[in-house]
């Protein structure tokens, strides 16, 4: 068979698959919109004007490219594989949000939208938005579970300073799922001048590839600067998942080159077992339809869907990537789960060896890392993303920890 | 034919506008939404539709999440959903119940098993409104090979160019969605619905219903007079979540049917 016919980087399909996973299951009042969204997305996608703002706004407002750092002390401890960070953490906002923001609000202002919406769990999304929405004088609406106003207030302060309205979700169980279901709801109101910006790789096609394609700047640069430093590609990837937006981002420009090991790591909670106390969609959950894609899902025997549980907000869904699903079935990557308990040893030590506080997803990978690098041979190159910083987790480390912070 | 297509007939020969009204199955427990749906022929229903419960039913507003929460707080589930449609039709053959909701359950159970249990306790159409027709493999073309219609929703952002596709696998009857918004929100105007009628109709012989957004038995009779009929959910909803008896219920539902049959 052809090369290019074995790619994994073909998807998705025209219907929006990769696999089985993946659709457009919104109802007919977005129909139209997502067509619309779809056929700008793949006018800009080949305009080499688009990726020059993109990539001047990449590089002098949000800071790119972030470094790849050789964690030498932490490699030291573990005394095993090579271990290199990919900085996304140092970028304008915190987090890796938003590489894909700026790509959604650009294209949102090619569309002539003048409303920008936006779901949020830990916040590190709704700071994005707000922030390029404030950059370009874009009204931003932001929707946010009221359990998670309550727990992450650093970041909706971070929000309405930056202009936006922050809306308290109380619908469901007040959780990102039902922020994701109240965003919906505004979206299929106000259609005529509204652009709602997904941030993950979920929802109805085309936002999974759209956002992956955005993220997909981590990867390349990684590739790149790997090169430069080994001369060679890693053996091995790992990034933190949620949706899996920054991991897509890592593992996208590394699908096709077979000999890279890539491991996404999800959020066990309290450990993945039959009370579902976690996020573990894929080793925990099977398929299902919700948020407009097909993709594993965390539900019970008769399709309800179930709250995830998370010490990271920003890990706590229900669902994944369709992407990452169909990466699952088809072998190419392997997914793992790590416990609250081990992720926040992975932060206490990134802390104490590198002097870096990681926020509490990419402390998932890292726990990940401890896990797998002193096993693997000196000369083993792991490149794990480090997609955010961990200034907004102060206050639960602090708990979890016995400090207190009043 | 379909219990949905015979109903339509009849109301056609008589020269009769359709009053559907949409409940929730299991809301605010089993007993008394299977006590609400006997009730509803007798109310002046046409057709049922029947709600499914969901955890993150995304199209609809406050109203009918929080029923659909205490559907499932109850213990509701799509066998005692299908339960309460096979009770029905121990006393009732002839008014057509349609099931709406969203896929996840439905796929859950796996398509094919779902729609030899859905035909077999008396269902006669569907109204699933996350799949769009870009999905109609999935259920769309199963359900109308098992002998169930399925109804699609046109909505204001279906112009013209779309408007074919959305009809091609639609039976039953095209459910006309009169604002764009969720359920129980704004108010549907007989001025802006009669054009948007009349343009579906151009491209259709089913019967055209409109729903969303009214509440009242003037709304119901105007709404009425400019479709084929119309169909009234959160409000009916909304008063069993007063607290009020079936029986108030059903008295509230009958003005309403009044006021489109009034039409």
């Amino acid at each position: 068979m052809d090369d290019l016919f074995n790619s994994f980087m073909n998807g998705p399909d025209e219907k929006g698959r990769f696999g089985n996973y993946g659709g457009r299951f919104v109802s007919e009042t977005l129909m139209p919109l997502i067509l619309e969204l779809e056929e700008q997305y793949e006018i800009s996608k080949t305009d080499q004007s688009f990726w020059d703002e993109m990539n001047f706004l990449w590089k002098h407002y949000v800071g790119r490219p972030s470094p790849l750092y050789h964690a030498e002390r932490l490699t030291e401890h573990l005394g095993g594989a090579k271990i290199y960070l990919k900085r996304d953490e140092l970028n304008h906002t915190g987090a890796h949000k938003i590489n894909n923001v700026l790509g959604q609000i650009i294209l949102a202002r090619r569309m002539g939208k003048t409303r920008i919406i936006a779901e949020t769990g830990a916040g590190q999304h709704g700071v994005a938005t707000a922030t390029v929405c404030a950059k370009f004088g874009l009204k931003c609406v932001v929707y946010m579970g009221a359990h998670d106003v309550e727990r992450q207030k650093p970041n909706v302060f971070r929000m309405r300073l930056l202009g936006a309205e922050v809306i308290p979700v109380t619908s469901g169980r007040g959780t990102l799922k039902d922020a994701m279901n109240d965003a919906l709801r505004d979206w299929v109101t106000n259609v005529r001048d509204t652009f709602y910006c997904i941030g993950t790789v979920a929802g109805p096609h085309p936002y999974p590839a759209m956002v992956r394609d955005f993220q997909a700047i981590i990867g390349k640069e990684a590739k790149e600067q790997m090169f430069e430093a080994e001369g060679r590609l890693p053996d091995t990837l790992i990034a933190a998942i949620g949706g899996g937006s920054n991991a897509m981002g890592l593992f996208y420009p590394f699908l096709d080159d077979k000999d890279v090991n890539i491991i996404g790591v999800e959020a066990g909670g309290k450990g993945v077992n039959a009370k579902m106390e976690h996020c573990a969609s894929l080793t925990g959950g099977r398929p299902g339809v919700l948020h407009g894609n097909r993709t594993y899902l965390l539900q019970d025997d008769d399709g309800q869907i179930l709250e995830g549980f998370s010490i990271s907000a920003g890990l706590d869904y229900p669902g994944i990537g369709p992407e990452h699903a169909w990466l699952h079935d088809i072998g190419r990557a392997q997914y793992v789960s790590i416990t609250d308990k081990e992720a926040l040893e992975a932060f206490t030590l990134c802390c104490d060896k590198e002097g870096i506080i990681p926020a509490l997803e990419p402390s998932h990978a890292l726990a990940h890392v401890m896990k797998i690098a002193p096993e693997l041979p000196k000369d083993h190159l792991i490149c794990m993303n480090m997609c955010g910083r961990g200034d907004k987790d102060i206050f639960t480390v602090a708990k979890y920890l016995g400090f207190d912070m009043d | 034919m379909t219990r949905i297509d015979a109903k339509f007939a009849d109301l056609k020969a008589e020269g009769k506008k359709a009053f559907v009204a949409y409940v929730m199955a299991g809301d605010p427990d089993y007993d008394t939404s299977l006590e609400l749906v006997k009730g509803l022929p007798g109310a002046g229903v046409d057709v049922i539709e029947l709600g499914v419960p969901f955890t993150d039913p995304m199209a609809d507003g406050e109203t009918i999440q929080l029923a659909g929460q205490r559907a499932l707080a109850g213990g509701m589930t799509l066998d005692r959903t299908l339960s309460i449609a096979r009770t029905f039709r121990e006393n009732d053959n002839t008014t057509p119940i349609v099931l709406m909701g969203y896929y996840n359950p439905i796929y859950s159970r796996g398509v094919d098993k779902f729609l030899v249990q859905a035909k077999e306790a008396g269902i006669d159409g569907l109204i699933i409104v996350d799949l769009p027709p870009e999905e109609d493999e999935e259920l769309c073309i199963p359900a109308q090979k098992a002998g169930l219609n399925f109804i699609r929703l046109a909505t204001p952002t279906t112009d013209d160019k779309r408007l074919p596709k959305v009809l091609q696998n639609t039976s039953g009857f095209v459910y006309y969605v009169s604002i764009t918004g969720i359920t129980g929100a704004g108010e549907a105007q007989p001025a802006d619905v009669a054009p948007e009628v009349a343009r579906i109709k151009a491209q259709t012989d089913l019967p055209v219903i409109v729903g969303f957004g009214i509440k009242t038995p003037e709304a119901s009779q105007g709404i009425a007079a400019v479709a084929d009929g119309c169909v009234v959910g959160s409000a009916i909803v909304a008063e069993l979540a007063k607290g009020k008896p079936v029986n108030e219920v059903l008295a509230f539902v009958k003005t309403l049917s009044d006021g489109a049959h009034r039409a």
